[in-house]
């Protein structure tokens, strides 16, 4: 059923700005806003003049060579990283004087290319980590176990293996996160981050180490978790078979710069993103 | 009976380490540096708590609640206004700001306090001793009480970072404060809270350590909270179990190495055996393996 989903393309508008999002997101506000979006580091410009705008229920991918600048625009994104220039507009709020922390609350959650879990927490405590700014309670009902402590800790538990339940993974709730699978670690990051209840999911190479099979599966996920939460998806991910089967627009970097953007039969026949990933034809044999 | 009744003694002197200890590890383990004005706080601790006895007519319990209060306001605002700047520094800075810290603190217990050492109100903790075997062994109330906290702070401790939402945000920021961070928790807030317990537990390890030995100077804190650190490292630093080890057995071979070895080489047949231990056992007793980023 996604299979075919898949297949069929998203219609996209283009805005009076330029900026290119699906029909459907026409009548919402954009999730993202990057403009003009730059870092150097002592010098070296390390990304330049970033534009994207994401519709609310947009998927899209980020490509490009390695060290292009893509996780460096995850950073960001996230405030990891303070830009030099440009600026960052999460569901309309300038991140401007914006922490990490913030920005989590403000929406955006992301996964790591080098899986970043807790590895010494169990699985279930990883997915409530994420809850921390959703369920609370303060120090004092946690210490001398008040009944708001109960009830609190019921509701995370549930909202967690609700969660877990997404990639079925309820059953391994108690297993220490860093004795995971590799391919489950990545899908336990995916909830994690979906814990921090966001607008926007940043995913980082999702589907690096897994097998055509697993890609398979994290696609339709994907596309469901999107469906489902309702939810913008912007990915980095080298596999085109992932990135060309269900992101509707793509953005290709090339040493910091954008040099491509459009949708993926757009992007898979522009000759400047074919020379950026295979280098440029010799002049005899054109 | 004279073993038991150094075992007793050790077991005593050794809940206060590790109470003590666990200030370091918790630190240590969280915000990634060592906090040396940490024994300086206990150091406070048992002067406000000998004020409130002497001077301000304080029920006892007060007198350690004021004690708690003022360490933990204070342990706060020293990682606000010294170590929280340094938060990108290199640790060797921030080393360098806590050692300067602990000394500013006994200089300033020196202004207020006075050089010479005050008599601490050793019916402080006035709960009755007890006898076993025929009037053998005497456990005093002090060491009654001190015991009795350090098995409900850890297992208070141990419930707090196992089972409640800030406890395992305080682990995940040890853990990996990047990722803490990008999941909406403030490492700022997490660390403060850690400063805040590791004080408040500073003043209860104060007072117990005044009422065993009632001499109260502004230098009470440094020997204690060094053999402490010791402890700390001894049985793993960031591990809150390996505190509690640690400093139970680091106070047990001190006062028996005192009572049938020598007085005088009882601290160094302590440091002694933190560096055969640590020969052996690099990470310490409990602490875990550090898996290092190729």
């Amino acid at each position: 059923m996604n299979e075919d989903k898949r297949r069929q393309r998203t219609k996209m508008v283009t805005y009076p700005s330029g900026a290119v999002i699906p029909e459907r997101d026409l009548g919402k506000s954009p999730v993202l806003e990057c403009s003009h979006l730059g870092i150097e580091f002592g010098g070296l410009k390390a990304v330049e003049d970033f534009n994207l705008v994401l519709g609310r229920t947009e998927i899209a991918g980020l490509i490009g060579p390695n060290g292009a600048g893509k996780t460096t625009i995850f950073n960001l994104l996230t405030k990891v990283y303070q830009p030099t220039h440009g600026s960052v507009l999460i569901d309309g709020l300038d991140t401007q004087s914006m922490t990490v922390v913030d920005v989590s609350k403000a929406g955006v959650a992301r996964t790591f290319q080098n899986i970043r879990l807790f590895g010494n927490m169990s699985v279930e405590d990883n997915v409530r980590i994420g809850l921390h700014n959703q369920i609370k309670y303060d120090m004092f009902t946690g210490i001398f176990r008040l009944p708001r402590y109960f009830s609190r800790e019921k509701q995370q538990h549930e909202k967690a293996m609700e969660l877990l339940d997404i990639f079925n993974m309820a059953d391994l709730a108690d297993a220490k996160a860093g004795s995971l699978p590799y391919g489950a670690q990545r899908r336990l990051e995916i909830v994690r981050a979906l814990a921090t209840n966001p607008k926007l999911l940043l995913l980082d190479e999702p589907a690096a180490g897994m097998n055509p099979h697993e890609t398979e599966e994290l696609m339709d996920n994907i596309l469901r978790i999107r469906d489902s939460f309702q939810i913008a998806v912007l990915l980095i991910e080298h596999d085109m078979n992932l990135v060309m089967g269900i992101c509707e627009g793509i953005c290709v970097l090339n040493f910091g710069r954008v040099i491509a953007k459009g949708t993926p039969e757009e992007i898979q026949s522009n000759p400047v993103v074919i020379e950026a990933y295979l280098g440029k034809k010799k002049e005899a044999g054109q | 009976m004279a073993f038991l009744s150094s075992l007793v003694n050790g077991l005593s002197l050794g809940s206060i380490y590790a109470i003590i200890a666990l200030g370091y590890t918790m630190v240590y383990g969280i915000a990634k540096m060592l906090n040396f004005a940490h024994g300086d706080v206990i150091m406070v601790g048992a002067y406000i708590a000998f004020c409130g006895a002497q001077y301000w007519g304080l029920p006892p319990v007060m007198c350690v609640l004021t004690a708690m209060l003022v360490c933990t306001v204070l342990g706060v605002t020293i990682e606000r206004l010294a170590y929280r700047p340094l938060r990108q520094a290199t640790s060797l800075a921030v080393l360098i700001t806590a050692i300067g810290m602990s000394y500013l603190l006994q200089n300033l217990a020196l202004q207020i306090w006075g050089a010479n050492p005050k008599s601490f109100p050793v019916d402080l903790v006035a709960l009755p001793g007890f006898t076993l075997f025929g009037g053998q062994l005497r456990i005093s109330g002090v060491t009654l009480v001190t015991v009795l906290a350090n098995i409900v702070i850890m297992a208070a401790l141990t419930f707090f970072t196992s089972r409640t939402k800030l406890g395992k945000a305080m682990r995940c920021v040890s853990e990996d404060r990047g990722a803490a961070e990008l999941m909406g928790i403030s490492v700022n807030r997490t660390i403060s809270l850690t400063f805040a317990i590791g004080s408040a537990l500073a003043a209860i390890a104060g007072v117990l350590l005044c009422s065993a030995y009632p001499t109260l100077q502004p230098t009470t804190g440094s020997m204690p909270g060094i053999k402490a650190f010791t402890a700390a490292v001894f049985g793993g630093i960031g591990s809150i179990p390996g505190a509690m080890v640690g400093g139970l057995l680091l106070g047990i071979i001190e006062i028996l190495s005192r009572a049938y070895i020598s007085t005088e080489l009882a601290d160094a047949i302590v440091f002694a055996v933190l560096i055969v231990v640590l020969l052996v056992k690099p990470t310490g007793l409990l602490g875990k393996q550090v898996r290092e980023k190729v």
